[in-house]
């Protein structure tokens, strides 16, 4: 019953967060931040090629491949000092998604035409999965593809597309067949977005701002060599990443550093002549918060110890899911809260500088935004059904 | 990195537990309660020949040398049986506050007898209006010529009907509130001018009204140097809100799990309940509470070991057992109204043990401050300072 490190990881947290501290500087922040003018792509590209060059750019892969080689803990030190540290994870779809995919299921071909291009940051990949009548329920898709010779005629809509607007390729699962069972007969493709019939259409937020898309197929030729692993079999093949999508998603370190943020704002914002920090109801309000995320950050913790003692993760992995998307939301609604009307101001002539609390603004966008997390990623009333089913067996 | 128990902790954990499961079911509970003594003795009895009386206390009394993780090993199966016996009042509270003092002559007269089953003990600190605010004393010690003459009331004492014998809280200077006037004194519930008043909890654990008249105590009788009580008590707090906190988790744990099965079981609209996604989802809610739960008691645990070896100074922990109980408080509270609500009419009989671990539940949450209270000393350490 302990939670301590060697000697051998805690030289290795101190390595890393020497290099986040050298190399995410200032400008690199602001880059990423889009305060700068800077376009998101460009930034998060530059900064992921410097992961590149230094070898970090994929822990989660095996060695062989262009990973780390890393322990399970040391993957988890440095999953944390990112965080703490306040710095963007990479864009997952291609390093986290289509890569252990590609790894796991694809032939030598595939490996060597891929696997390269997603480490050094050349591809940018999106990913093909919800459509108009396929969300929660996935198996629902309907967006075809049709053997014909030597390739596959794709046709159909995909939806809630991230950054397809900025994407080389596509990863989509497709209907092959209709099988017995609706998952029997859906394929894992890999599409390149230039390829004719191909249309991105954008969709604007909530919080004002274009990440989402559309992403049409008209006729789509699609070469068969582009298939993962058997056709049929693409079920399989998505079903096997989702457990780790999940588990990074309690993202506790960085909710610990927004709350440290919320705590500094909560000291500098007035109402009545005294900070709201020394409003008794206020902090209530983040004890709430700052309670959840100190358990949360054991159950975390207990489930990597499991990880680490060789099991696998879990159902327990919706938990950490549902758990840390839901303190995410509650620390940007009470952001929001703290930003008051002046939260409310869009961005104009007048500068924030003279409208004063500079993080309105911020907390508005990160507050419309963030209620996308209990929604991606197999929304929370799902990952509730997984634990129902799997942990509970009712 | 690890969230196991040692090999000696599974050892007593796993004894605990198969005294619950073999020798402590609901009926035989059920019978203890209603029995004159309300405790049984003859369990007391082998509680002490099985060690687990021993676990806190140093060795060099006759102890076991075990943790605050040995304690909550134990508490948490004692929970899943809500067993009765005094274990909380007399082994984590009163001798937790009797090993943490310094007066060693006392030590070594009484620590022997608590483990070997003859004392049981109880630590008298409320007062009618004194509710979770320990430092709210007028229970008066007044020196005197060998020692100091107790007066005033201490109320919903717990486990004051069957101890024989308590630490009492009493203020030797200062104002009502004053902190560093309070002392704390070993007093018999024989000695003269002593009257206890007992009554049942709804929990069906003892509890009196504690009476003291010009009640004569011993210098030697004194736990630290005067005025020093509050410090005692602080010292010691860790351990008791883990040791309840881990109780309640046994509690939370049973009933969740009895819920479960109770849903796959009960047939409604021609099919069980459990298939009601409803259901299903406020299910999955308390497990989860169960887990957050977990995982802030071991938080707790991880940061005592770490200021008992000396690595980290005791404010983080301080920090973490206010959190701890105020989650205890708020999942218990859920878990416990979702598991009648769940169960339906059943769960509003006497005769189901449902109810009984519920009340269990709202006790423990009573004990030493309430949720909102320790939230409030959370904010005070995390906002304030």
């Amino acid at each position: 019953m302990d939670i301590k490190f060697s000697a051998e990881d805690i030289a290795f947290r101190d390595e890393v967060r020497a290099f986040f501290v050298k190399e995410y500087d200032a400008t690199v922040a602001e880059q990423l931040s889009g305060s700068a003018g800077t376009d998101y792509k460009s930034a998060i590209v530059s900064w992921q090629k410097k992961l590149y060059s230094k070898g970090w750019i994929a822990p989660g892969w095996p060695k062989e491949y262009g990973g780390t080689g890393w322990t399970s803990t040391q993957k988890f030190i440095y999953e944390t000092e990112r965080g703490l540290a306040g710095i963007p994870d990479v864009v997952p779809f291609g390093l986290k998604m289509v890569a252990p995919v590609i790894y796991t299921f694809g032939t030598e071909e595939q490996k060597a035409r891929f696997l390269p291009r997603i480490l050094n940051s050349e591809d940018w990949w999106c990913q093909g999965y919800s459509e108009p009548g396929a969300g929660s329920d996935l198996a629902a898709l309907s967006t075809s593809a049709d053997y014909a010779g030597d390739n596959y005629i794709v046709n159909g809509r995909k939806i809630w597309t991230t950054f397809a607007q900025y994407a080389d390729w596509i990863f989509c699962l497709v209907r092959t067949s209709k099988g017995i069972r609706r998952q029997e007969g859906i394929s894992f493709l890999l599409i390149d977005m230039n390829t004719p019939g191909i249309t991105v259409k954008p969709i604007v937020t909530i919080d004002g701002k274009h990440s989402l898309n559309e992403v049409l197929f008209e006729d789509v030729a699609v070469p068969t060599e582009n298939l993962i692993g058997e056709q049929d079999k693409g079920w399989t093949y998505a079903k096997a990443l989702l457990a780790h999508e999940r588990t990074g998603m309690a993202e506790v370190a960085d909710s610990k550093r927004m709350l440290d943020g919320l705590k500094q704002r909560a000291t500098a914002e007035i109402n009545g002549g005294k900070p709201m920090i020394e409003d008794p109801v206020f902090q209530m309000r983040m004890s709430d918060i700052e309670m959840e995320l100190m358990a949360l950050e054991y159950t975390e913790l207990r489930v990597f110890a499991s990880m680490a003692a060789g099991g696998m993760p879990g159902p327990e992995s919706s938990l950490l899911k549902i758990k840390g998307t839901e303190i995410s939301q509650a620390i940007h609604e009470l952001q929001l809260q703290l930003a008051a009307s002046y939260g409310g101001a869009l961005p104009s002539e007048l500068s924030s500088d003279e409208l004063g609390h500079d993080f309105a603004a911020e907390a508005r966008g990160k507050y419309m935004y963030g209620r996308a997390a209990t929604i991606y990623g197999g929304s929370n009333e799902v990952q509730r059904n997984v634990i129902a089913k799997a942990v509970l067996g009712l | 990195m690890n969230f196991e128990f040692s090999e000696e902790q599974t050892m007593i954990k796993d004894s605990v537990s198969r005294f619950v499961r073999e020798q402590y079911d609901f009926d035989t509970r059920r019978g203890i309660i209603e029995s004159d003594d309300g405790i049984s003795r003859e369990f007391w009895s082998m509680f002490a020949e099985l060690g687990w009386l021993s676990v806190p206390f140093a060795e060099e009394y006759g102890g076991f040398g075990g943790t605050v993780i040995d304690i909550a090993a134990v508490m948490e199966e004692m929970g899943k049986g809500i067993v009765i016996e005094p274990y909380v009042s007399t082994v984590v509270v009163f001798g937790g506050l009797l090993s943490a003092s310094t007066n060693s002559a006392l030590k070594e007269a009484v620590i022997p007898s608590i483990i070997e089953g003859a004392c049981l003990g109880s630590f008298a600190y409320m007062e009618p209006q004194s509710r979770y605010e320990m430092s709210d004393v007028s229970t008066t010690a007044t020196a005197s010529s060998d020692g100091y003459t107790l007066n005033g009331v201490k109320t919903v004492v717990a486990n004051g009907g069957t101890a024989n014998r308590f630490i009492v809280s009493a203020r030797t200077s200062g104002d009502q509130f004053d902190r560093s006037g309070i002392s704390l004194f070993l007093v018999d519930s024989t000695a003269p001018g002593v009257e206890v008043k007992a009554y049942k909890m709804m929990d069906g654990q003892s509890a009196a009204t504690l009476t003291l008249t010009d009640v004569a105590v011993d210098q030697s009788h004194l736990l630290n140097s005067v005025g020093e009580g509050m410090d005692l008590i602080e010292q010691v707090m860790p351990q008791i809100l883990i040791g309840l906190s881990a109780e309640a988790l046994g509690i939370m744990a049973t009933l969740n799990t009895l819920t479960v099965d109770y849903s796959k079981t009960r047939q409604q609209f021609g099919t069980p309940i459990s298939s009601f996604q409803v259901l299903q989802h406020r299910m999955v809610d308390t497990f989860m509470a169960c887990e957050q739960s977990k995982s802030m008691l071991y938080r707790g645990l991880c940061e005592s070991k770490s200021v008992s070896e000396g690595e980290t100074d005791g404010s983080a922990l301080a920090k973490t057992v206010h959190a701890l109980k105020a989650t205890v408080a708020r999942y218990g509270k859920t878990i416990g109204e979702e598991a009648i609500q769940l169960h339906g009419g059943i769960g509003m009989t006497d005769e189901l043990n449902i109810g009984h671990y519920v009340k269990r539940l709202m006790m423990i949450n009573t004990a030493f401050g309430d949720g909102d209270y320790h939230q409030k000393k959370f904010n005070q350490i995390s906002y304030m300072s």
